[in-house]
């Protein structure tokens, strides 16, 4: 295990950090401040690339893939809640978890009869598709446009909700939502708005996906487990928790996968650690999980209520 | 007169089968009487303890495995996979069970979804037993006189099997230990002041839960003679939910009933279209929004049959 390797490894665990910070923010809030359980997060993802995959093979620019793929995050998440999920808002989890539930079976059948079942893929244009050279490894520039990307949208929502007056209302709908309801805040347009920019987010992460997975159906699952896991570590509605989360279970995931099978080898038998090796890596997060819930079943990050 | 009705359908189904000259509905209806075991068993801890568990079909997969991974070293003993498919699932149901019932609500969904899932990746990663692609089993479980071999056989085993997990169930829901467990559905805090350790209740309920259901994967592994890490995949945990939740939550036959309506929907759409989840996932949807009390809650006429 080299140097160039380890760093290679670690930025590959950070590139999924991101990822998964852009799908744990908007989602994290929602099961915060609505205390609603939203499994149909994954399928915003999906169509946030299945929207970008499309209009690049249509337009060839990667722009306009960007800003189709967001609009219509957005677009699609505040019609979907109208339509289907606005009158499960107060009632309780199970609910929401069947609705949402029914909404991932018709978003992964209906990308198969738009889409087709094969795998479908996005491009990218020449100035992102290559690779730069920095302390000894060659590293995609796309990637590390990804990353730049997740820590942006960081930055600026830490700003808008630590600096900001929005921020501030959302952080009190996260300790008290009906409370700010009598001091004349319009909630429920704040919760639409919420869930839009969430839906939004998701298809961001969907977009900046999209051309280094095969855009199909059924992906967004992985990585809503993978969002679930650690909004779980990172504490509910928390989005420090969910930022720190991310990027723990990005970067021990990833290193997971190649370091463990060569760890084991050390100690066992090369065929044992061969078997034993990618069945523990697989495991290590959800290993994470329990421990950090047998030490704080809130979370690292809690929000904390007055 | 629902629950009635529908024992006197499922127990005539061989016989009426083998007159149509169709063999094919007697495994249909010994699939759908399997996932019936399932969400019973589901039922105990989602209808009456008020836990959504939304990884069960862990379970399935861990009685699925159990053959799966002993036929394949030479055991075919039915009563030796069986006793596997208890004691893993006990010793699996206790450890997750001690850490997801720490935490109540969307963090407990979230919980039993994510450790279902890291067992999926486990069975996954299981080159030697199949990996992504599942593993055929070639063996059935020898349970001795009763031939799984032979499918009447078969399927009066899993009924009777059924009408014992009904049983259970009824005595479960109405013993001291069910009123406990009721209790803590309704107001958890109260119970404690009570002097109850409810999470103590909770635990054992989801144990005996997590056990009923592992049989079910040992049943649907000899009925398919397969096992795949598809068994214990996050979309099956979630039909069970479908099934309780349509048939009518928290009620005795209900499971059965939404194992038995949610299967027969699937399969008459899928003569239909080849894209059955465009109607099917609206329909859960809709189930979501309006069911209250499931298809059950509509026949029910009087307060007794309710429960």
């Amino acid at each position: 295990m080299t140097f160039p390797m380890i760093l290679t490894q670690a930025l590959n665990g950070f590139q999924l950090g991101v990822l998964i910070f852009l799908m744990a923010a908007g989602l994290t809030l929602v099961f915060g401040i609505m205390d609603f359980v939203n499994l149909a997060h994954g399928s915003l993802y999906m169509m946030g690339a299945y929207f970008a995959a499309s209009l690049w093979n249509v337009t060839e620019s990667f722009w306009i893939a960007a800003a189709g793929a967001i609009a219509g995050g957005f677009i699609l998440g505040v019609v979907v809640q109208q339509i289907a999920l606005k009158t499960l808002f107060d009632r309780d989890h199970l609910d929401q978890v069947l609705a949402t539930f029914g909404l991932i079976l018709f978003f992964n059948e209906l990308t198969r009869m738009i889409w087709g079942p094969s795998p479908y893929f996005m491009g990218l244009p020449e100035g992102l598709s290559g690779a730069i050279e920095f302390f000894g490894i060659t590293y995609p520039v796309y990637r590390l446009l990804i990353i730049g990307v997740g820590l942006t949208v960081a930055f600026v929502a830490w700003i808008v909700i630590q600096k900001t007056r929005v921020g501030m209302l959302i952080r009190a709908g996260a300790s008290i939502g009906w409370m700010l309801g009598a001091l004349g805040v319009n909630v429920k347009l704040m919760k639409t708005l919420l869930f839009g920019v969430g839906a939004a987010l998701a298809a961001l992460a969907g977009l900046m996906a999209a051309p280094i997975l095969s855009v199909q159906s059924g992906m967004g699952e992985p990585i809503l487990i993978l969002t679930l896991v650690t909004i779980v570590i990172g504490g509910i509605g928390s989005i420090r928790g969910a930022f720190l989360g991310a990027l723990i279970v990005g970067i021990v995931d990833t290193l997971g996968r190649t370091m463990l099978p060569l760890i084991l080898r050390q100690f066992l038998d090369r065929s044992i650690a061969n078997a034993a090796g990618p069945a523990l890596a697989s495991m290590l997060i959800y290993f994470l999980m329990a421990g950090v819930l047998a030490v704080k079943p809130k979370g690292l990050f809690p929000v904390k209520n007055g | 007169m629902l629950a009635f009705a529908i024992l006197i359908i499922l127990s005539s189904v061989p016989v009426v089968s083998t007159l149509m000259g169709q063999p094919f509905y007697m495994t249909f209806f010994l699939r759908i009487m399997i996932y019936a075991l399932a969400a019973l068993s589901l039922n105990l801890i989602l209808g009456y303890g008020g836990l959504v568990g939304f990884g069960h079909a862990l379970y399935i997969g861990i009685g699925a495995y159990s053959v799966g991974i002993l036929v394949s070293l030479g055991v075919t003993n039915g009563w030796i996979h069986l006793s596997a498919a208890v004691i893993f699932s006990l010793a699996v149901a206790l450890f997750t069970g001690a850490i997801s019932l720490r935490v109540t609500g969307i963090p407990f969904i979230m919980i039993t979804l994510a450790f279902a899932q890291m067992f999926f990746f486990l069975a996954i990663s299981l080159r030697q037993f199949g990996g992504d692609e599942g593993m055929t089993i070639p063996v059935l479980s020898n349970f001795g006189l009763v031939d799984l071999g032979r499918k009447s056989v078969f399927y009066y085993a899993v009924f009777s099997i059924l009408l014992f997990y009904l049983y259970c169930s009824w005595r479960l829901i109405n013993s001291r230990f069910g009123m406990v467990l009721r209790g803590s559905k309704g107001n958890d805090r109260r119970m404690n002041a009570l002097g109850f350790p409810t999470f103590r209740y909770r635990l054992a309920a989801y144990s005996i839960s997590a056990v009923m259901c592992s049989l079910a994967g040992v049943l649907l592994a000899n009925l398919t003679g397969f096992a795949s890490p598809d068994y214990m995949a996050w979309s099956l945990s979630g039909e069970l939910i479908v099934m309780v939740v349509l048939g009518g939550i928290g009620t005795l036959m209900g499971p059965v009933v939404g194992a038995m309506a949610l299967m027969l929907l699937e399969e008459a759409l899928s003569l239909c279209t080849d894209h059955r989840m465009i109607v099917l996932g609206p329909m859960i949807v809709f189930t979501a929004i309006i069911a209250k009390r499931g298809i059950v809650g509509l026949f029910a006429t009087s307060e007794g049959e309710r429960r």
